[in-house]
């Protein structure tokens, strides 16, 4: 079943276009990633789905329903959540108020507190110092936990790896295995291509905010990507 | 002895600036909205205070039951209706848009109640005082005033640190557009925090009146006062704005006592000088 859709999403900031006729589907269950070069759209497109840009209804397609319209917080009530490049934990918060934070729509469903330190045990015993205290790998799982914490049906990740060890990163990605166990549907933005294609059935390549490829991860020739990745 | 009076009665004084104050750094701490209509909305509650007293026979304090939920249905109407649209352009349309809510409360309040100076009336506990050894008198509503500044300051921090709708409040002044993409509905958010700041303007407001004259140009005083205990104490503190109001109530107080015309000199002054040693006050907590 398809869970998200969009047709021809455009996406603006100012006067100037940084999507262009984007054409994206994600089936319910599945684990999609995105990847391209800086600058690419990745981001914006998280964005624009999760309603922080502007766009026209139709753009966006939600459990067959048009959601392009909606503001940010109507979409995490939808069952959409953002775990947002560069984390962007709140500093005022302690590591359990941004997860309750990450709650605050009250949208039923399996993820609490309790589930969430159960996945991320470290963060238990964290969990009373304030966010940005943690080392990255720790601040990325709070992250992760906040946008759990709404219960979405479509997790949106935007560059997890980001300035991680790469053992800390092989933790969090284990973690996400988990959590698309549960049925969640992930979208993943990633610059680490490989660690992108590991996790994912299927892969869009954006390139200067055009869609440049699109195919199933599985099988397919990594090195082909090159030219869809850098336009050349 | 005299002194230690002047001490005492100048940190009493303290407390209901900082009731002044708590308003306007609950609005700049959450929205960062500059309202420079705070001390004409603070005058409006001792009106509104003054009709309900003269339509119903209560006693000033007693008429808060509808003056607080009429003030808080005020703010929240003003910042859902008007003040939002004007807070994605920077600092300078929320100034100029509650500048122009001072003027048309002025007026307003001008046009409906002439320029009289009015009073509200308490009774006998305005003037009781309790009398210590040493020749020590403390004046028991400035006592009361001073009891529910407290108060207000002990139940903000609760509402801050206990609570979900405090937690939102932190993180939508920590990052809006994140808080936004967690869920927080910012507008309503907002709406909510200048209805909460409303609540406390309307207690210092008719506390106030109580001990001191009003009339309809009275406000623009009152905002100063209110700034001045907010930078005082460094914005982002609550518990500083209490210090920062007491700041200020002592200067005002010991300048009265060298000279009557000191008195709202010496406050200003003290204010000047804490800004040119500790620009950023005595409890700084905002980080930007």
């Amino acid at each position: 079943m398809t869970l998200l859709q969009t047709h021809n999403l455009s996406a603006f900031y100012g006067d100037f276009q940084a999507l262009f006729e984007i054409n994206v589907t994600v089936d319910e269950g599945e684990t999609v990633a995105i990847i391209g070069a800086n600058g690419a759209g990745k981001t914006t497109f998280l964005r624009a789905v999760a309603g922080a840009l502007e766009t026209a209804p139709d753009m966006v397609m939600f459990e067959g329903r048009s959601i392009g319209h909606h503001t940010a917080h109507e979409i995490v009530r939808l069952g959409i959540a953002m775990a947002p490049e560069g984390r962007r934990l709140f500093p005022s918060l302690s590591v359990e108020e941004n997860l309750l934070l990450g709650g605050y729509s009250k949208r039923p469903g399996p993820w609490n507190l309790k589930r969430v330190y159960d996945l991320f045990p470290r963060l238990r015993e964290l969990r009373h110092l304030p966010a940005t205290d943690l080392s990255g790998g720790q601040q990325q799982m709070t992250t992760v936990g906040r946008a759990l914490m709404s219960n979405p049906r479509l997790l949106l990740c935007d560059e997890l790896s980001l300035g991680l060890a790469p053992v800390v990163i092989r933790d969090i990605y284990d973690c996400l295995g988990k959590i698309t166990a549960e049925g969640t549907t992930v979208v993943l933005v990633e610059q680490d291509i490989n660690r992108a294609l590991d996790a994912s059935v299927r892969f869009y390549c954006f390139q200067e905010g055009r869609l440049a490829l699109t195919a199933p991860t599985k099988g397919f020739d990594r090195a082909a990507i090159g030219a869809a990745y850098f336009g050349i | 002895m005299e002194w230690v009076n002047t001490f005492i009665q100048g940190s009493l004084l303290g407390g209901i600036y900082a009731l002044f104050a708590i308003g306007l750094s609950l609005s700049f701490g959450i929205m960062r909205l500059v309202n420079i209509a705070h001390g004409d909305l603070i005058v409006l509650s001792a009106y509104v205070a003054m009709v309900v007293g003269q339509g119903t026979g209560l006693d000033p304090i007693s008429c808060l039951v509808i003056v607080v939920p009429v003030m808080f249905a005020l703010g929240y109407a003003l910042q859902r209706g008007l003040l939002n649209q004007t807070l994605t352009g920077g600092l300078l349309p929320p100034l100029l848009v509650t500048f122009g809510i001072s003027i048309i409360i002025q007026n307003g309040l001008l046009e409906g109640f002439g320029a009289y100076t009015r009073r509200l009336q308490q009774g006998a506990i305005e003037t009781a005082s309790l009398q210590f050894p040493g020749g020590i008198s403390i004046g028991v509503y400035p006592l009361l005033v001073f009891g529910v500044a407290l108060l207000a300051l002990g139940s903000l921090q609760l509402l801050f640190y206990r609570t979900g709708l405090g937690r939102a409040f932190r993180a939508v002044s920590d990052d809006a557009d994140t808080a936004e993409l967690m869920g927080v509905d910012n507008r309503k958010l907002y709406a909510v925090a200048l209805g909460i700041a409303m609540i406390f303007t309307a207690i210092a407001g008719v506390l106030f009146a109580i001990r001191t004259n009003f009339d309809p140009a009275a406000g623009p005083i009152r905002l100063i006062l209110a700034f001045e205990a907010v930078i005082i104490g460094g914005l982002g503190s609550m518990w500083g704005t209490l210090i920062g109001g007491m700041v200020l109530g002592i200067s005002q107080a010991v300048g009265a006592a060298l000279s009557p015309t000191w008195q709202i000199l010496a406050g200003h002054i003290a204010f000047l000088i804490i800004l040119i040693v500790r620009p950023s006050g005595l409890f700084p907590r905002t980080r930007d």
